[in-house]
């Protein structure tokens, strides 16, 4: 784990000021939504790893996550539906010295945009991917997503969710990510350490936020207020390290209990030379 | 990062060299400073690929091969941004793939180029062979209304010479800039000279501090309706978005002035130069009664029916279409005025004959072939008499 936050460097009102385009005011997030969340504890990794915003460039696809790099002041690409991270490619093997940062939705990363993001892995690209992970397509009205628990209702899925929901993070280790974290938004302090920790790793992070849409999910859901959900993620995760301990050490109660929960935490890290370091070794000795 | 133009020569090797289309658009690329290629195989344009992973890291320039040509596409825009001259090649199933993000590049002013080694569709259709197919395609595939430039070389050494042009297109209008090629011209080996200078045009660059800079408006300097290009990690802070946006670049999707005056600038900024863009070979015009109007592949039939029909004592002239879109409307109509007959040649059931037939004010027939296989000029002649 990265180490604990070294206190407030700057507060929260001058992070809004120093990283924030005021002319994009308001947004357009609804009450209760996790976005702000994950927005703010990106902006407090940024601001507590250094990084220079004339040379961060923010790129997302199509959802309501998507809309994030709009709201900070910095260089960014709004590209199309799923595919930020083909875009992505370009910005940073074109250019090694930017800091590239991606926003998706689980929509846009694993729906659509599942055959950029496994290769995108799989290449090792150093780039950090925050995933905001909702459970359903929010911006276009609540229709199912391939992230949907089984059961769950959506607009497409009136009778509720009859196929296996992916698990991106999964999915991400076994494509080839190099570090993959997941939290809820509720514990503000380890996604922004596990944030900075993707910024720092020189190879592919992928950051799942798990982060409650009330306007499209929640109300279908059963989950009518904004505590609703942020219960419903409670009840359903475990830490990684007590997931392990439970299986190792647990009653068999216990064991049934943790088996189908959502693990969370920092759950892959692993050292491994990126691609455009990769690319720069062949230019370095072609060119020779 | 820029080439020396001496080191890219050194690489390329001869001057002189007996080479194929799809190698010739490799050349013509590198030779215009092209130092990113985002690639996905496909026949029969792999080779532009395969030559640019050769030479590519020679140069010091990106080559990579993306997971399918939708991330092509969007890869070479990304790395357009982050200021490459960037360029793919693919060829009709690939291409029809890239349409959406074809439009998200001209939506936001992105300076890209866009080989078609065109083949013979609907579908997988006739991967080896040469076709015209995808002309209409080009201009109208993406989604919503835009313009775009596409040119239509007929030889290896036009085809390098053409990709360089491209480039240079690209560069001065902010916008997407095809090579309309086909199977055959891929895959077929002329002689080739590699040229000995170049005039290379870059991107106008911002000259005024970031809170001046007008990312999507009128130009500040250099044209009028193309506005600077403040690359990324420059320090303009620019937002690239392909939702309708006002002059800052922000989302502005309910305003419908907002709209219009984005989508008209973008489509004039292309149609304003429209006569400037056009490009005509004619031979043996000056007392043409017919005129053979054709572009890339087929115009080298046009050339055989042309020769033919010379022999046989018909007033038969050659006008042949260097670039395709924006679509030379004054030449076609000042064409009608001289002579009686116009016969479109192509190598599609009709797609630029439609074109055509819109600006000419005489009689258009078309000579059409499909199939993979190129017209005899005896088939183009039947259409003559």
């Amino acid at each position: 784990m990265a180490e604990q936050m070294e206190g407030d460097v700057i507060g929260g009102k001058k992070i809004q000021e120093k990283y924030l385009r005021d002319e994009m005011m308001p947004h357009i997030f609804c009450n209760g939504c996790g976005l702000g969340n994950v927005l703010d504890y990106v902006l407090w990794a940024v601001e507590k790893e250094g990084f220079d915003m004339d040379k961060t460039v923010f790129l997302s696809g199509i959802g309501c996550s998507s809309r994030i790099p709009g709201y900070i002041d910095a260089d960014a690409l709004h590209t199309t539906h799923g595919r930020a991270l083909g875009f992505a490619t370009g910005v940073k093997m074109a250019n090694p010295e930017l800091n590239v940062i991606v926003f998706t939705g689980d929509g846009d990363c694993i729906g659509i945009g599942g055959n950029h993001f496994i290769h995108a892995a799989r290449r090792n690209l150093n780039i950090t991917v925050i995933a905001v992970n909702n459970y359903i397509y929010g911006m276009t009205g609540g229709q199912v997503a391939p992230t949907t628990p089984e059961g769950h209702f959506g607009t497409t899925a009136p009778y509720g969710n009859i196929e296996s929901p992916f698990d991106m993070s999964k999915m991400a280790i076994a494509a080839g990510a190099t570090y993959v974290a997941r939290w809820p938004v509720y514990r503000p302090n380890q996604p922004i350490n596990s944030i900075r920790e993707g910024l720092r790793n020189n190879g592919f992070s992928f950051i799942e936020m798990m982060s409650p849409c009330t306007t499209a999910y929640g109300r279908r859901n059963k989950f009518r207020e904004i505590k609703d959900l942020w219960d419903f993620y409670i009840d359903n995760t475990i830490l990684k390290e007590e997931y392990e301990m439970t299986m190792k050490f647990g009653s068999e109660e216990e064991k049934e209990a943790a088996k189908d929960k959502i693990i969370i935490g920092e759950l892959h890290k692993i050292s491994k030379k990126p691609l455009e370091d990769r690319y720069r070794d062949l230019v370095k000795e072609l060119m020779e | 990062m820029k080439y020396d133009f001496q080191k890219v020569k050194k690489v390329l090797g001869k001057e002189k060299q007996f080479i194929h289309g799809d190698t010739a658009l490799c050349y013509g690329a590198l030779l215009a400073g092209c130092n990113f290629y985002g690639g996905y195989p496909i026949t029969p344009a792999s080779e532009v690929f395969e030559m640019m992973s050769k030479f590519m890291p020679k140069l010091g320039g990106v080559c990579i091969q993306m997971e399918d040509e939708i991330a092509s596409i969007a890869s070479i825009i990304g790395a357009s941004w982050a200021g490459a001259k960037a360029f793919t090649a693919t060829s009709g199933p690939g291409f029809s793939l890239m349409q959406e993000n074809f439009g998200y590049a001209c939506m936001t002013e992105t300076p890209v180029v866009i080989a078609n080694v065109q083949r013979s569709g609907p579908s997988t259709g006739q991967p080896t062979l040469g076709a015209q197919g995808d002309m209409m395609q080009v201009r109208y595939g993406s989604h919503g209304d835009f313009e775009i430039i596409a040119l239509a070389p007929n030889t290896i050494q036009e085809t390098m010479e053409f990709t360089i042009k491209a480039f240079n297109l690209a560069e001065e209008y902010r916008a997407p800039v095809f090579i309309m090629a086909d199977g055959d011209l891929g895959h077929m080996r002329e002689m080739i000279t590699i040229p000995d200078k170049l005039e290379l045009f870059d991107r106008k660059k911002p000259k005024v501090p970031p809170e001046e800079y007008v990312p999507f408006g009128p130009g500040q300097y250099g044209k009028k309706k193309v506005p600077e290009f403040g690359v990324f990690g420059t320090g303009y802070h620019t937002y690239v978005t392909g939702l309708t946006h006002n002059e800052q670049g922000f989302p502005a999707t309910d305003d419908q002035e907002e709209h219009d005056l984005l989508v008209r600038r973008l489509c004039e900024k292309i149609t304003d130069d429209r006569e400037k863009l056009t490009d005509i070979e004619e031979r043996n015009m000056e007392d043409a009664d017919v005129a053979l109007v054709s572009y890339g592949m087929a115009s080298r039939s046009a050339l055989g029916a042309l020769n033919m029909a010379r022999k046989q004592g018909d007033n038969v002239g050659y006008f042949r279409l260097k670039n395709i879109w924006p679509f030379p409307e004054k030449a076609i109509e000042e064409l009608s005025e001289k002579v009686d007959k116009i016969v479109v040649i192509e190598m599609n059931t009709g797609q630029i004959y439609h074109k055509v037939k819109e600006f000419a004010d005489c009689e258009v027939r078309l000579a059409s072939k499909i199939g993979g296989e190129p017209h005899s000029p005896k088939e183009i002649l039947e259409e003559v008499e």
